[in-house]
């Protein structure tokens, strides 16, 4: 087995926070800053105030923005958050990832991790939200994901700015002789208006940073904001239309090799036969590796090109072992749809009294369903790749990720080097969509850069390998009952949701020495925790235990549960005789951050109006990473199938950074969730996946895109995410919409099971 | 072999039977297209030959005819080509990946169609996938990147 497994001291902290029992925390170390990581790498005569700024003395200003960009813009958004205090504008500045560095540590990820309601800001809640903040601190949990990479930016990053522009103005006080609050800031040059003199921030840095930081800086009002709450030009955006090689795979190192790994497409298991001697001697074929980790079991090919690595894996002779799972696919989805019928449930949300709700029903009353949604790839454009060298008792990891410090904890103790001498270089990402967030492909590559001599090696996966090796969205199956009162509105709703443990799944290939247990609020994320006011309102978490390796998707929970329950509500809008948006304005009046939504998205769709034959909308609501977001959309029944002609979104982000770059999200989240719905599945055979490329994972086309209208509300007194807020309505809203024009209600996805599109 | 790319002539020591992509990427450094797919599905590794678009991951290096145009070979010492232009003014791209790609595709449907509809579009750019979603946006470029070019000329 891997060595990963002997992982458990440092696991612990991780763990601890994880299965989000009790943290302990020292006060001391909370406090206890973490040391500048720039320090180590500043060039000659550059200088840097804290982890997000440095300044050099011909004035070229470097912006740390430590989160991956995966193309949701992250880099301009948390550049400008230092830029706007620091007084300088983003063309002035150079943007870099940074190193890994428990000094970046991501709170918000963690903060929505204790299973509170999101609007929910009672004591215990917020302690728990502050706890978990703490230990994403403590440690150092520098990780993108969650939507949570703006909202935990917001304070620290405009502070970081703040100090630096403080401590470069007290420099140039000095140096002119004149009172610190005489001068002024602009676009990184320090003026004293009554004596008409300047100077830039390049030309006081050196002093600057001899200066102790402030204690306290007092930050710009927002109606001072320069850069925020503006659309900005993305900084990445010259590189991203130009073909510049910024990503994992266009990584490029002297005396480099290439290579490829063909791992068991049976999760679990190692090869029980095989004969690599054809394969070897293929031309250009360097080496063939075993490789075995908790990830998967199988082989490296490093090659002389990516090309003579991808034939020779092809011509690998080998027999995999048997599924430790169901074999076929009915019998995978059958578990799923048992244990939602019939399995242990646990309460995650219990208003009122369902039971009882129940028990007297009148038969024609109640309504039951049964829904399921399959496993899903998240087939980024960019396959899994990362380089590795190991020369000279030093590991160098150039990797496409999401997880600087895991990649780094985990890589040098397979390497066998000291974390310090372990060197991770964060490129841009050609998609990830939460995949990134694994480390197999960064495992693979230092397993290969072990048997090269010290020469780099760039292990880049087919799109075949990355389609079918997961991990997955899970699968999951729910069976609800509703009970329609007299007024056509719910009085009791009881949802029943099996999936797999997500988090048990992820511990199993990471640290599988730690008990992993209790609930996962994954599960029924979108489902129990949604602003609808029901009198007796259930949402049941039932765990399925099955070997197929699961992860963090896209909105994780709300992709399937935002299907779930907003085609349920549908349902039950239907049974009631009640329009779905009517019976949203009632079921959701405590809340009105979710009614201002509803209105809006039904105000801009101008929902209600008659149609022309042959046209039908659908609408869908979900609370997700703390954003409130409505969808409507119309579609139309042509010769070729069904059309997505417009979609309109409406959503609350409470306070919106860059409208440009939000609204490209959820655009880009909403044809996320429509190519799932539409298409996409994951299904097995003998085991093994069935599909493997675009040609039978494919997700929308250009000529299939319906025509986008966003609005970007600013009501709730909290930021929300924005990067996956967009999924999880587009899925239901579609489905609600193929039920108003055919009077088919399609509780499996994908949607294309049942009907085609254009 | 001897191939011409983006104007200069390279010479590229390779099995003939290996896709025009890997010998652009992995032997010539040429970086700007990239891999998808390998099975010409999803336009990453597009490039013109001869002004038409062609799926490198699927071309054997040895049967290329005719002038090879990367992404890396379209804008000028005057500056970006329309078509990148009208993207970097409309904002088009995410993560990017499948852009140098679009882009090719894009500058080929231009010198075919001055001024395409969006069903020309559609048409002509359904081979290029983008998993960020940016199609509303892709369409808008085109249209912009078509006057660019109509006022340049
Ligand atoms: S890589 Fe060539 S079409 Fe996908
Ligand atoms: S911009 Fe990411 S795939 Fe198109």
């Amino acid at each position: 087995m891997s060595r990963l497994g002997t992982f458990t001291r440092r696991a612990f902290l991780l763990g601890a926070a994880t299965v989000a029992g009790g943290v302990a925390v020292g006060y001391w170390y909370y406090r206890q800053p973490y040391p500048n990581p720039l320090e180590d790498e500043l060039a000659e005569g550059e200088v840097t105030f804290n982890p997000y700024v440095k300044v050099s003395s011909d004035d070229t200003i470097t912006l740390i923005a430590p989160r991956a960009e995966m193309g949701q813009g992250i880099s301009t958004t948390l550049a400008a958050f230092v830029a706007e205090e620091l007084d300088v504008s983003l063309d002035r500045v150079t943007v870099e990832h940074g190193p890994p560095s428990y000094a970046y540590y991501n709170a918000a990820m963690l903060e929505e991790g204790g299973g509170f309601n999101f609007w929910d800001e009672s004591f215990t809640a917020e302690t728990v939200r502050g706890l978990m903040g703490v230990a994403g601190k403590m440690l150092g949990l520098q990780a993108t994901g969650g939507s949570t990479a703006t909202r935990d930016g917001f304070e620290r990053m405009r502070q970081a700015g703040a100090a630096a522009r403080i401590m470069l103005v007290d420099a140039a006080a000095a140096r002119l002789g004149v009172a610190a609050n005489e001068l002024a800031t602009e676009n990184g040059t320090i003026v004293h208006r009554a004596s008409n003199r300047s100077l830039t921030y390049g030309e006081v840095a050196l002093d600057a940073a001899q200066i102790k930081p402030p204690s306290s800086v007092v930050l710009k009002e927002r109606a001072d904001w320069k850069l925020l709450g503006k659309s900005q030009p993305r900084v990445d955006m010259l590189d991203k239309v130009t073909g510049a090689p910024i990503f994992g795979i266009d990584v490029r190192q002297p005396d480099m090799l290439f290579a490829t790994v063909r791992i068991s497409p049976v999760f679990g298991v190692a090869p029980v036969r095989s004969d690599i001697s054809a394969a070897s001697a293929m031309p250009g074929v360097v080496k063939i590796v075993p490789i075995e980790t908790l990830y998967g079991s199988g082989f490296g090919v490093i090659a002389e090109n990516t090309w003579a690595a991808f034939k020779a894996a092809e011509a690998i002779d080998v027999e995999w072992g048997e599924p430790g799972y169901p074999k076929a696919n009915d019998e995978i989805m059958a578990t799923f749809t048992q244990a939602a019928r019939s399995g242990d449930a646990s309460a995650m949300r219990d208003d009122g009294n369902v039971d009882v709700a129940f028990a007297d029903a009148p038969q024609e009353r109640v309504i039951e369903a049964e829904y399921s949604v399959p496993y899903l790839a998240h087939a980024p454009m960019e396959p899994m790749n990362c380089t590795a060298r190991l020369k000279d008792g030093v590991l160098d990891i150039w990797a496409p990720n999401q997880m600087p410090v895991l990649v780094r904890w985990f890589c040098s103790d397979l390497a066998g080097v000291p974390g310090g001498k372990t060197n991770v270089h964060t490129t841009s990402m050609g998609g990830a969509f939460g995949r990134r967030g694994e480390l197999d492909y960064a495992l693979y590559a230092t397993l290969l850069a072990k048997e090269t001599d010290g020469r780099p090696v760039q292990v880049t996966w087919t799109r075949e390998e990355d389609t079918r090796r997961g991990p997955f969205r899970p699968a999951s199956a729910g069976h609800f009952r509703a009970r329609i009162g007299e007024d056509g509105l719910p009085v009791a709703v009881d949802m029943r949701i099996a999936a797999q443990n997500m988090m048990s799944s992820l511990m199993g290939r990471t640290f599988p020495s730690l008990p992993a247990g209790g609930s996962d609020p994954s599960i029924t994320d979108g489902a129990r925790n949604q602003p609808y006011t029901i009198p007796n309102y259930r949402v049941s978490e039932i765990q399925v235990p099955l070997a197929i390796p699961v992860t963090f998707w896209r909105s994780v929970g709300n992709s399937v549960n935002g299907f779930f329950h907003e085609g349920f509500m549908d349902e039950i809008a239907h049974a009631g005789q009640v329009d779905p948006v009517e019976m949203r304005r009632r079921l959701m009046a405590d809340f009105p951050a979710a009614i201002a939504v509803v209105d809006k998205v039904a105000e801009m769709s101008n929902w209600g109006e008659t149609l022309p034959a042959g046209k039908a909308k659908g609408f869908a609501f979900t609370l997700s990473f703390g954003s409130w977001c409505g969808q409507v959309i119309q579609i139309a029944e042509t010769p070729a199938g069904i059309k997505l002609e417009k979609m309109w979104i409406a959503v609350d982000v409470g306070m919106a950074i860059d409208p440009a770059i939000i609204e490209a999200q959820m655009t880009s989240g909403a044809i996320f969730g429509l190519s799932a719905a539409m298409g996409q599945q994951i299904t097995f055979s003998e085991g093994v996946v069935e599909q493997s490329n675009f040609h039978d994972y494919d997700a929308m086309r250009i000529f299939q895109a319906p025509e986008f209208e966003v609005a970007i509300i600013e009501n709730f007194h909290r930021m929300g995410g924005v990067g996956e807020v967009g999924t999880p309505p587009a899925a239901p809203a579609l489905a609600n919409a193929i039920f108003a024009l055919t009077g088919k209600r399609i509780r499996q996805l994908p949607l294309s099971r049942e009907v085609s599109f254009a | 072999m001897n191939l011409t790319v983006d104007g200069k002539s390279i010479e590229i020591d390779a099995d003939p039977e290996m896709p025009l992509l890997w010998a652009l990427r992995d032997i010539a450094g040429i970086l700007g297209p990239k891999f998808g797919c390998g099975i010409a599905a999803c336009g990453a590794c597009t490039v013109l030959i001869d002004g038409s678009p062609v799926r490198s991951c699927v071309l054997p290096v040895g049967q290329v005819e005719g002038a090879v145009t990367t992404i890396e070979g379209i804008s000028s010492p005057a500056g970006l080509h329309p078509v990148q232009q009208a993207w970097l003014d409309e904002q088009v791209s995410q993560c990017g990946y499948c852009q140098a790609g679009q882009i090719m595709t894009a500058v080929a449907l231009l010198e075919e169609i001055a001024d395409p509809t969006d069903e020309d579009i559609d048409n002509a750019m359904g081979g290029n996938l983008c998993r960020c979603g940016t199609y509303p946006k892709i369409r808008a470029a085109i249209h912009r990147a078509a006057s660019l070019k109509l006022a340049r000329s």
